[in-house]
Parts: C-alpha cells; sequence; structure tokens
C-alpha cells in the first residue's frame, strides 16, 4: 500500500498517537500544576480514542439484541463497558490531582513548578 | 447569578426534568444505552446547576455533606451486599441467577440493585467533588 | 460453603472495612476496625494456601461466568505466596499504625486514613488474585488512587508535592499499561491472562504485540520503581506518614513487580523470547546502572527515610537482575528476594518512624547519639540493616546467594562483584546511619527522648527478627519461591 493511502486507512491511529504525544509534551513541558493535570487528562482520553476506535465496526448497529433484524451486524461492547470504567477512573485521578492542586496552593501559595523547585517560597 | 431572573426560573423549571431524565436513563439500563454512571452524574448535574444559580447554602440545606459521605459508602454498600446476597443464596460472588426462580429475572434484579449502588455512589461522589472545591476558603 | 469464597473475600472484606471505616468519626474505632479486618487477611491466604496444596491450582469465577468471558480470579503457588507477602505485612504493621498515625495525621483525617489505607489493600489483593488484564489495572488505579492519598498525609507540606508527583508520573505508567493491554486486545480479542498468552502464538510476529510489550514493561516499570523509572520514589517515601512509607515500600512495589513477572513469564513466555529479550536487556543495563547510582545517591543523602528510598531502588534493581536472568536460581532469588526485601524494608522504616515518633526529625544530623536513647528501636534497625547489607544468615544473603548462583550459570560473573560492590556501598550507607546513631553525643535534640512504646515496638521487633529468621530457616521462603520459579520457567518452555 502506498504511503498516502495506508495514512488515510489509518487514520483514527494518527488522530490518537498525534494527541497522545502532543499530551506528553504538556505534561513534561508545562510547570503549571493544573495545566500538567489537562495534559492528564487528555492523555488518558486518548487511551479512549485507541480502545474505542479499533470496536467500530462500520455499520453496525448498538449492541443489543434485536430479534426483529436477525443477521444485523453489532459493534463490540466490550470496549465501551472497559472505557466506561477507564472514565470513572480518569475522573477519580483527575479530582485527587486538583485537590492536591489546591492544598498544595493553600500551602505554598504557588502552583508553578519552578517556582516551588526553586525554593523560594 | 443570583439576580439573573431567567437564570433562576429557567433553573427551577428544568430540575424536575433533568431528574426525571436521570431516573429514566437509570431504568432503562436495563434494556438499552444507560445506566447508574451516567443516571448519577445526570442527578448530579441537577444539584451542581442548582448550587451555581442559587448557592451553596440552600443546597447545603437539601442535601448536607454527611449525607453525601454516607451516599458514598451506601451505595458501595449495596453493590457489596448484593454480591454476599449471592453467595448466601448457593452461588458465586455476583451470581446474579440466583436471584430470583429464574435466570433471566435474577440477572434483571442483580443488575437492578448494582446499578441503583452504582447511582447513589457516583450521585453522592460527583456533588461531594463538587463541594469540596466550591466550599473551600469560605 | 465459605471455603469456596475464600478468593473473593480476601478481596471483599477489606474493602466492605474500609467502607464502614470511611463513615466512622473516631480515629481509635476506625483503627480497632482495620486491626480486626487486617488480622483477618493472613488466616484467609493460609487457608488459600492449604486448599492449593490439597487441590492445585483452581480459580473462582465472578459471577458464575466461565472464564474467558468473565472475570476469573486465579489461585497457584504465586499468588499465594504474594498473598501470604502483603497481609503478613498488613497485619504485623497494623498495630504499629495507632500511635504513629495519631502523631502524624489530624484526628478528623484518620478515619479516612484508615479507610484508604483498607482500600489500597484491596487494591494489592485484587492485583494478585485477578487473571484478568483490565481488571488488575482497575484494582492497580485504586491501590494507587489511595496511596496518593496516605502519602499527602504527610506532616510535611513537601508531601503534598511529592504525592503531586506520583500521581503525574504513576497515572502515566498505568496509561501505558492500559496502552498495552488495549494492544493486546486489539490483536487477540480477549482479556484474560491465560486465553492472551494462548492466542498470541498466532500473532507473535505481529509488531503491535512488541510495542504492547514496550509500553507494559515501561508503564509497569514505574510502579515497580526501576532504574530510570524511580524519580517519584524518593521523595513519597520521604515526606509521607512513616507508616504509609513502610507499607508502600513492603508491598506496593512488589505487587507491581508481580505483575510484571506474570506477564513476562507467563502471557508472553519463552516463545516470545525475540519479542521480550531485547526490552529486558536494556531495562537490565539500566537497572545494573540503577544498582550503583542509587547505592551511591544513598549514600550522600541527609534525610534517612531517604537513604531507605533509594536504597529500596537499588533493591527493585537486584530483581530486576533476576528477571533478566531467567533460570531456576536467578528466578528464585528474584522472587524469593520479594519477600525478603518486604520484610527487611518495612522494619527499616517502621524503626526509623518510631524514632519520628519520639524526635520528631530524622535527619541525621539529628540523630547523634538515639542508640543510646532508644536502645530497642536502633538494635531492631541493626539487625534489619545487618539483613539489608546481606551478611551470611540473614533473609538478604539469601537472596543474594540465589542471585549470584543464577549469575554464574549464566557465566556472568561480573553481576557477582556487582552484588558485593553494592552490599559494600550498603555498609556504607547504612554504616553511616549507625555511627551517627551509637557513636555520637547525645545533641540537645535527643537528650530527653524516651524509648519508642510498646506498641510500636513489638511490630518492629517480629519484622527485624523475621529479616534475620528467614535468613537461617528457608524452607517457606525459599521453597515457595523456588516452586514458583518452576511453574514459571515450565509455564513458559
Amino acid at each position: 500500500m502506498y504511503f498516502p493511502d495506508w495514512f488515510i486507512v489509518h487514520y483514527s491511529y494518527m488522530i490518537t498517537i498525534f494527541l497522545m504525544v502532543s499530551s506528553l509534551y504538556i505534561i513534561v513541558m508545562r510547570s503549571n500544576m493544573i495545566k500538567k493535570l489537562v495534559g492528564l487528562n487528555l492523555f488518558q482520553t486518548t487511551i479512549y480514542l485507541l480502545y474505542l476506535s479499533p470496536s467500530k465496526i462500520t455499520g453496525g448497529t448498538v449492541p443489543i439484541i434485536m430479534y426483529d433484524k436477525p443477521g444485523a451486524i453489532y459493534s463490540n461492547p466490550l470496549p465501551q463497558v472497559l472505557i466506561l470504567t477507564a472514565i470513572v477512573v480518569g475522573v477519580a485521578t483527575l479530582s485527587v490531582g486538583l485537590a492536591l492542586v489546591v492544598r498544595i496552593n493553600e500551602e505554598f501559595g504557588t502552583i508553578e513548578e519552578d517556582e516551588l523547585f526553586d525554593g523560594n517560597v | 447569578m443570583k439576580f439573573d431572573i431567567i437564570a433562576r426560573v429557567s433553573v427551577k423549571m428544568f430540575l424536575p426534568f433533568i431528574l426525571l431524565f436521570g431516573l429514566y436513563i437509570q431504568f432503562h439500563g436495563d434494556y438499552g444505552p444507560g445506566g447508574g454512571f451516567q443516571a448519577g452524574v445526570i442527578i448530579a448535574s441537577a444539584i451542581i446547576i442548582y448550587a451555581l444559580v442559587f448557592g451553596l447554602f440552600p443546597v447545603h440545606q437539601i442535601v448536607p455533606l454527611r449525607y453525601l459521605r454516607l451516599m458514598m459508602s451506601a451505595g458501595v454498600l449495596i453493590y457489596l451486599s448484593t454480591g454476599i446476597l449471592t453467595m448466601i443464596l448457593g452461588g458465586n460472588y455476583l451470581e446474579y441467577s440466583v436471584l430470583a426462580h429464574d435466570q433471566i429475572h435474577g440477572q434483571e434484579w442483580g443488575i437492578f440493585f448494582v446499578e441503583t449502588g452504582v447511582l447513589i455512589t457516583v450521585t453522592g461522589t460527583m456533588t461531594g467533588i463538587f463541594y469540596a472545591f466550591v466550599g473551600r476558603g469560605r | 460453603m465459605i471455603v469456596s469464597h475464600l478468593p473473593v473475600l480476601q478481596v471483599v472484606v477489606p474493602l466492605l472495612a474500609a467502607l464502614i471505616v470511611a463513615v466512622v468519626r473516631s480515629g481509635t474505632v476506625s483503627w480497632m476496625v482495620t486491626f480486626l479486618v487486617s488480622s483477618a487477611m493472613p488466616f484467609i491466604a493460609f487457608a488459600l494456601l492449604f486448599q492449593l496444596l490439597s487441590s492445585g491450582p483452581f480459580t473462582y469465577e465472578i459471577g458464575g461466568w466461565v472464564a474467558p468471558f468473565g472475570i476469573e480470579y486465579r489461585v497457584d503457588f504465586f499468588t499465594c505466596f504474594m498473598l501470604i507477602i502483603v497481609s503478613f505485612i498488613c497485619v504485623v504493621a497494623v498495630p504499629y499504625a495507632r500511635l504513629s498515625i495519631a502523631s502524624e495525621v489530624s484526628p478528623g483525617n484518620q478515619p479516612f486514613f484508615y479507610s484508604l489505607y483498607l482500600l489500597f489493600i484491596t487494591g494489592l489483593f485484587g492485583i494478585i488474585m485477578t487473571g484478568d488484564a483490565f481488571n488488575a489495572f482497575v484494582f492497580m488505579e485504586i491501590s494507587s488512587l489511595s496511596s496518593y492519598g496516605m502519602i499527602a498525609m504527610g506532616r510535611d507540606r513537601n508531601a503534598l508535592v511529592a504525592a503531586y508527583q506520583y500521581l503525574i508520573i504513576g497515572t502515566i505508567g498505568a496509561s501505558f499499561y492500559v496502552i498495552a493491554v488495549g494492544l493486546l486486545y486489539i490483536m487477540t480479542g480477549t482479556l484474560n491472562l491465560v486465553d492472551i498468552s494462548e492466542r498470541l502464538r498466532d500473532v507473535e510476529s505481529m509488531r503491535p504485540v512488541l510495542a504492547a510489550f514496550v509500553f507494559l514493561f515501561v508503564g509497569l516499570g514505574v510502579k515497580f520503581a526501576l532504574f530510570p523509572l524511580h524519580l517519584w520514589l524518593p521523595n513519597a517515601y520521604a515526606y509521607a506518614p512513616c507508616f504509609s512509607a513502610a507499607i508502600l515500600s513492603g508491598t506496593a512495589t512488589k505487587v507491581s513487580g508481580y505483575l510484571l513477572v506474570i506477564f513476562i513469564f507467563r502471557v508472553f513466555g519463552v516463545s516470545f523470547e525475540y519479542v521480550t529479550a531485547p526490552v529486558i536487556s536494556v531495562f537490565f543495563f539500566l537497572a545494573v546502572l540503577g544498582i550503583i547510582i542509587a547505592s551511591v545517591a544513598a549514600v550522600f543523602q541527609d534525610n534517612v527515610k531517604r537513604v531507605l528510598a533509594y536504597s529500596s531502588v537499588a533493591q527493585v534493581g537486584y530483581m530486576m537482575l533476576g528477571i533478566y536472568l531467567a533460570n531456576l536460581s536467578g528466578l528464585t532469588g528474584a522472587i524469593v528476594h520479594f519477600f525478603n526485601h518486604a520484610l527487611i524494608k518495612s522494619a527499616l522504616f517502621l524503626a526509623v518512624g518510631s524514632v519520628f515518633y519520639r524526635l520528631g526529625d530524622v535527619h541525621l544530623r539529628n540523630l547523634s547519639g538515639i542508640g543510646k536513647q532508644m536502645p530497642l528501636t536502633m538494635a531492631a534497625f541493626v539487625l534489619a540493616s545487618v539483613s539489608l547489607i546481606g551478611l551470611p544468615g540473614t533473609a538478604g544473603f539469601v537472596s543474594k546467594w540465589y542471585l549470584a548462583q543464577g549469575a554464574l550459570e549464566r557465566g556472568m560473573w561480573p553481576l557477582v562483584i556487582l552484588l558485593v560492590f553494592s552490599s559494600v556501598i550498603a555498609v556504607i550507607y547504612m554504616g553511616r546511619i549507625l555511627e551517627v546513631a551509637y557513636f555520637g553525643e547525645p545533641s540537645s535534640s535527643s537528650v530527653n527522648v524516651r524509648e519508642a512504646p510498646a506498641s510500636m515496638l513489638v511490630p518492629l521487633w517480629v519484622l527485624a527478627l523475621s529479616s534475620i529468621y528467614f535468613g537461617f530457616d528457608t524452607r517457606f521462603s525459599v521453597g515457595m519461591a523456588s516452586k514458583v520459579a518452576e511453574t514459571l520457567l515450565m509455564g513458559s518452555g
């Protein structure tokens, strides 16, 4: 397969990888703790994409058995269930992280990491 | 927001429908898309939008923080006791089939109990997170 | 009847207790519930072991769904061994927690702390038990999220920053693990570990499998604190409450290591040598570097808890050596080191915690003469550090002996030199602490310090003595570990 075709066929993976790498860049390069958490949440969201995009079958319907339509194509429900769990985990992580940032702001008066590690707070 | 008449009136109008929609999502979860997580978030959003428009104080009177703490635990407790009940009735942990006279009804009951637990916990947790961040520093 | 439900009870009982503790208001009551539940845990673990000995490995189907469709809990020797490690550390350390936590955590937060602790062990037991890759992720996040909370409750305000950094790095690690599981699921269409390993043989030459393994290794390596991925660990251990540090160092890293070993040997196995071997060798060289660098870094630390934290990184390097060697002696050494290091490091952290309880500070300069003021605490510290250094007749020696034997069988004698070299550095960094503690004059801050209370001394001594005892009587530890290593190597070969 020629490169542009290959690229188009796998476009969902390309989007996933692009978002994943850019979110990691946010986590590594930003010094603001809230922005880091935004990057972290984006990173987790790209994982949802990674799971969900292969589970969608072209022309498939919601995975609820329809007795009046035998032979209907269903999308795979399992990744959606897994990602529902992962979303809950992500929300929990985000709220724990934000709670920590709020406490850090109360104790140190700043949420910029470079100010924190300079040691002048 | 306190004096914004449109927001106040429309929130009051929408509130019962939001709650009703939450319950619809909850009980429709047996047959179609939906379930405790989504319903819990929708019901929590009703509480949160009320707090955003009318302030924290009236919401605290309707849903105090200590209720939320109980709700968070009670929901998971319902889930666990469903599991323990199925063990007492002779099945494995969370084997819903033993809950009723036949397998299909058993599954239905089991999912109903667990989703109720999920609803209570998610509502409690979501509102609790909102309270924790909004009530900070007052 | 209850016997058949034991595997799930191991996970459900602490979860139930965590809920009860979360609504209790008094710190003492919540401690009592925690203590009762924690003391039930080893009984369940040993009951599972006896069941295993009489009937062989068995599974428990959650919800009555048969294995590839539903989640199953698997009980085999490795599971039982890890369950016994975690439950033993927990039951011994909980009596210690009451006074230590009362002095470090505000009264209103104590029930939450115990609730987090119970959720933490729920997560660990879940990771150990489950035979489902995604379920393991959920339990990993339960244990990680509660450990962030347990670290953030430290008295020092830097604990918050340490917990935040651990949260960022730990979540990236867990996410990498999920990416790996997702790739494996895309390739095989199943999440059950046994099923994955069977179906992987059909797709072994595909690139996503290699990508999955790399993601898996890096993700679990973060939680395992493998050398270049260990950066969260020193701060987290240094600023956490001493009890949290003892529990985390004893159990959390070991359980991540367990999951890593399961994936390397049981899921991927020897038929994937050309997939796994290059990745493992990269991490092996990093582990060698890590043993040297972390040991040397430990020498230059000022805070005793940081010394112990850096030594933990070096010890994780030993376990990685055993995983790399992948022969019977080497793997036995790594697995027995899970057990021995859990005992030794928990004992050391508990001893440091007792000093912290009396002195309020564990910086080296304030510790001078503490050996005369707190003789029993420091004697236990000496026993545990002798075991950490690995003198013959101690538990630390046993694991190093098996590792050295494994290295020689593979003809890698420089590794033996490395082991001896790092032990010598361990003598230096532990000796620095002991020198200050025993030969320094009591300073103004430590002169009025008394011996730690009995409820703290007993757990400390139990752990310190067992870290010596398992150097003489290796029937249980090495017996179990070699059996585990045998089945792991056989199952993959």
